[in-house]
C-alpha cells in the first residue's frame, strides 16, 4: 500500500533525527501519539502536536509513561497506527507494557531516544545503553525488534519501516536513536507519497464467528480486526489460546510463548537489515550502530590512511553496522567469525552488544569491546588501537 | 410442553461468554451481581453492543471483561483508564466501559484516574469496591477502612482511605453515583444513566469480598453482608461528597452524587483547533470501514 499523501512532506528539507523520525512516523501512517515529555525525544511529540491536527489524528500528553505506553495500544485497537516516544527513565517505566504488547500482538513502535543512565544520568548527553533492555527489559521470553538509525535521514527512513514490521509482525518495535543522531541536523530526503511503501493493518477478511483472534497464519503470525466491529474478541496479558480466552496451562505457555519467539526468529531474512562494509577479505570487522558507526566509520578511515600492517600486509578492516540490531544477526556475524581475525565493537555503553558479537562469533574470531559510558561519543583513536590490536 | 417454557433464557446470556462459564468467583462475591445489573442496563438502554468495548485492570474485578460478549480487554495493572482513553480517543464511534478493583483504579492506577476525570474524557468507570486487594489475598487498600484486620495489617488498619465520590467529583466526573450490591435495580438504573452522559463519569459499588474480607474480620458470609448493606446504607441523592466517607460499621451513603455537564476531551480539542486552525484542521481520521450507527433512547444518543 503506498502512504497516504496527507502524512507526507514530500521535499528536501534540512532537519534534525528527532523531526525526521516524527516526519517518518507521520508517512508511515502513525495517526496517534501518546507521550510523557522527557529530554533528548521532547522534540518527536512537539512536532507530531503541531503536525496532527492538520493531517488528522490525535496527540495526547499523558501523566506518566506508564499511561502513554498503554494508552497508544488502546488507540492501536481502536484502529490507528501509533506510537510513543521516550528516553532513559520514561523507556524504564514503559517496561511492562512492552511485554503487554509482546504477548497481546498489538503492532505499534516505541521511540528511544537514549541518553546517559543509569536513573537521571545525563539526560541532554548521548549513550547506548538501553540496547538490552529493549532486547530484554520486560519480564518473560518473547522476541525483539529493534531498529538504529544513523542519520536525520534514517531517522525519516527507518521510522516508516519500523511501522511496516510491527504490522506486518503484529509485534512492538523499538526504534533506538540516540541523543547526537536525535539532535544532529542533516539533510533529509522525503519522497512522494506514492514511492513511500506502508504495510497495513492485517485486517481478517473472516467474518465474526469464523475468525480467531491469535489462530497464526503461514507466516506465524494472526490476523487482527478493531474493536467496533461486531467480532466481540478478547484481548488478554495472560496466557491465552487461539480464541483469545485465558488458558493457564503448561501447554498453551509452550505454544503461545514459543510462537511468539518463532515469528520473529522464523521470519528473521525479513525483518533483518543490516550494512556490510568493505568485508570481502577483511582482517578485522567493526561492529557498530547508531551514531557510534559514524565515529568509527572515521576510525577505518585513519587505518587505512596510515596504512598500518600486520605481517608487511596492510590491515584490511570494514564494518558491519546493525541497523537492526534485534533480532541479532548470529548466523551472519558467525559466518564473518569464520573468516577474519577479529571484532571490534565500539558503543556507548560499558558492553552490550559486544557480549552478542562474542557469543555469535563462538570463539572463532576474538571479539574487542570498546566501552565508553556515555557523556560523548568515541574519540576515534580508541577505535583505531582496538582494530590494530584485532588485527594481530 | 416446549423445553423453552421449562427453561426460559435467562435475559442476562446473551451478554455472557457462555462458553467460559464457570467463572472464578466465589459463592457470596458481589462481582457477578454488578455484572448482572450491567447487563440490566445494557438492556433498558439497547446499546449497541458492537459498539460497546469494556476494559479491565488486573483483579477478581478484572475480570469482568473476560466474561462479557463485548469487545472486550483485560489490560495490565492500574492501566485500564489510559488503554480506555487510547481506545476512546482512536475510535470516538465506541462506547467505552472501565470495570475494575478499588486497588487496581486508586493505587496503582490513581493517577490515571484522577487525570482522565480532570480531562474529562468521555469513558465510563465502574468500580466493585470490596475494600481490599482480592486477588493477591486480601492485603490492605487505598479503601480499607481503618480498625479491620487484613492479610497486610494482621493487627489492624491504622492508614486513612480515600472516599471515593468526593475523590471522583474534586478531580472533575460529570457523574458520580455510589449503590451497594444489595441495591441492584438502582445501580441497573446507574449504569443506565451512565450510559446516556458524556463525560467522564463513575459508579462505586460496595461489594462483599467474603472469603478475604467479612470473614477475617467476622462479618459473616455473603448473605450477613446484604444484610448490613441493607440496614446500614442511607440513600442521599445529591449528599456532598465529602459527607460520604465509609468506615468499618458507620452509615453506607448512597445514591448519585454528582450529575453535571463539563464539555468532554475530545469536544474541547476539536474547538480548541478548529479555534486556532480554521480551515486547516482535520477531524481526526484512522480507522477503517466502522459503520456508524445510532439507537435512539430516551432522547440520548448511545454507544454510538
Ligand atoms: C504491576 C502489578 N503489580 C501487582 C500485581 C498483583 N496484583 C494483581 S491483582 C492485585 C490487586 C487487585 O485488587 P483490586 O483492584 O481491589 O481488585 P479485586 O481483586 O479486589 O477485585 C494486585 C496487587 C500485578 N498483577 N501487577
Ligand atoms: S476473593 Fe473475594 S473478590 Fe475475589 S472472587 Fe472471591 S469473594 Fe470475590
Ligand atoms: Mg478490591
Amino acid at each position: 500500500m503506498k502512504a497516504d499523501p496527507k502524512g507526507v512532506l514530500t521535499g528536501t528539507h534540512f532537519m534534525d533525527g528527532d523531526h525526521a523520525c516524527c516526519e517518518g512516523a507521520l508517512a508511515g501512517g502513525a495517526r496517534f501519539a501518546a507521550g510523557y515529555p522527557i529530554t533528548p525525544s521532547t522534540e518527536i511529540v512537539e512536532r507530531f502536536s503541531s503536525r496532527i491536527p492538520v493531517v488528522g489524528g490525535v496527540f495526547i500528553q499523558m501523566e506518566d509513561e506508564l499511561a502513554a505506553s498503554i494508552t497508544l495500544q488502546g488507540a492501536v485497537w481502536g484502529g490507528a497506527k501509533a506510537f510513543t516516544v521516550t528516553s532513559g527513565p520514561g523507556f524504564s517505566l514503559m517496561m511492562e507494557h512492552i511485554g503487554y504488547a509482546a504477548m497481546t500482538e498489538t503492532p505499534c513502535v516505541f521511540v528511544d531516544v537514549q541518553r546517559g543512565g543509569p536513573s537521571t544520568g545525563l539526560p541532554t548527553l548521548p549513550a547506548q545503553g538501553d540496547m538490552m533492555q529493549a532486547r530484554w527489559g520486560s519480564h518473560g521470553d518473547y522476541e525483539m525488534i529493534a531498529l538504529c538509525p544513523n542519520s536525520p535521514q534514517e531517522c525519516f527512513d527507518l521510522t516508516i519501516r519500523a511501522f511496516n514490521l510491527a504490522e506486518q509482525f503484529r509485534t512492538p518495535v523499538m526504534f533506538m536513536m540516540d541523543e547526537c543522531v536525535g539532535h544532529m541536523t542533516e539533510k533529509v530526503v522525503i519522497p512522494p507519497a506514492e514511492e513511500i511503501e506502508v504495510t497495513p493493518r492485517r485486517i481478517t477478511s473472516r467474518k465474526p464467528g469464523d475468525f480467531q483472534l491469535f489462530e497464526p497464519c503461514a507466516d506465524q503470525v494472526p490476523d487482527m480486526v478493531e474493536a467496533g466491529q461486531g467480532y466481540h474478541f478478547h484481548v488478554t496479558g495472560l496466557t491465552h489460546s487461539e480464541n483469545g480466552y485465558p488458558s493457564m496451562t503448561v501447554k498453551s505457555q509452550e505454544k503461545l510463548v514459543k510462537r511468539l519467539c518463532s515469528k520473529i526468529r522464523d521470519n528473521f531474512d525479513k525483518i533483518s537489515l543490516n550494512e556490510e562494509t568493505d568485508l570481502e577479505n577483511a582482517d578485522v570487522a567493526v561492529v557498530a550502530y547508531g551514531i557510534t558507526s559514524r565515529v568509527a566509520m572515521r576510525a577505518i578511515r585513519i587505518v587505512r590512511e596510515r596504512g598500518f600492517k600486520v605481517n608487511n600486509r596492510k590491515i584490511r578492516v570494514g564494518m558491519y553496522r546493525l541497523i537492526t540490531p534485534w533480532p541479532f544477526p548470529d548466523e551472519r556475524i558467525h559466518a564473518l567469525a569464520g573468516r577474519i581475525r577479529g571484532f571490534v565493537v565500539p558503543e556507548l555503553n560499558l558492553g552490550q552488544m559486544c557480549r552478542e558479537v562474542q557469543r555469535a562469533a563462538g570463539g572463532h574470531a576474538v571479539t574487542i569491546p570498546v566501552p565508553h559510558a556515555g557523556g560523548t561519543v568515541h574519540d576515534p583513536e580508541t577505535i583505531v588501537a582496538a582494530i590494530l590490536e584485532a588485527a594481530k | 410442553m416446549s423445553t423453552e417454557l421449562i427453561h426460559p433464557e435467562n435475559p442476562v446470556e446473551q451478554f455472557l461468554r457462555s462458553d467460559r462459564i464457570p467463572h472464578i468467583w466465589c459463592p457470596g462475591c458481589g462481582i457477578g451481581t454488578t455484572v448482572n445489573c450491567f447487563t440490566r442496563a445494557l438492556i433498558d438502554s439497547k446499546a449497541n453492543l458492537d459498539k460497546l468495548a469494556i476494559v479491565s485492570g488486573i483483579g477478581c474485578t478484572g475480570r469482568v471483561a473476560g466474561y462479557l460478549d463485548l469487545d472486550s480487554f483485560h489490560t495490565t495493572h492500574g492501566r485500564a483508564i489510559p488503554f480506555a482513553t487510547g481506545l476512546k480517543l482512536a475510535n470516538p464511534d465506541l462506547s467505552v466501559v472501565v470495570y475494575s478493583g478499588d486497588g487496581d483504579l486508586f493505587a496503582i492506577g490513581g493517577n490515571h484516574f484522577i487525570h482522565a476525570a480532570r480531562r474529562n474524557v468521555d469513558i465510563k468507570v465502574v468500580c466493585v469496591n470490596n475494600l481490599v486487594y482480592a486477588m493477591t489475598g486480601g492485603q490492605t487498600g487505598p479503601t480499607t477502612p481503618g480498625s479491620v484486620v487484613t492479610a497486610t495489617n494482621p493487627y489492624g488498619t491504622f492508614e486513612p482511605s480515600f472516599n471515593l465520590p468526593q475523590l471522583a467529583e474534586a478531580a472533575g466526573a460529570v457523574y458520580v453515583a455510589r449503590w451497594t450490591t444489595f441495591h441492584v435495580r438502582q445501580l441497573a438504573r446507574s449504569m443506565y444513566e451512565m450510559f446516556q452522559k458524556k463525560g467522564f463519569s463513575f459508579i462505586e459499588v460496595l461489594s462483599p469480598c467474603p472469603t478475604l474480607y467479612q470473614r477475617r474480620n467476622k462479618m459473616g458470609d455473603g448473605l450477613d453482608t446484604m444484610k448490613s448493606y441493607k440496614e446500614k446504607s442511607k440513600k442521599r441523592d445529591g449528599a456532598p461528597t465529602s459527607e460520604v466517607p465509609l468506615t468499618r460499621d458507620g452509615e453506607i451513603v448512597v445514591g448519585k452524587f454528582v450529575d453535571r455537564e463539563r464539555p468532554d476531551y475530545l469536544t474541547l480539542m476539536k474547538a480548541q483547533f478548529q479555534a486556532s486552525l480554521g480551515e486547516r484542521y482535520q477531524e481526526p481520521e484512522m480507522h477503517s470501514g466502522c459503520e456508524f450507527e445510532q439507537s435512539e433512547i430516551d432522547g440520548g444518543t448511545i454507544c454510538q
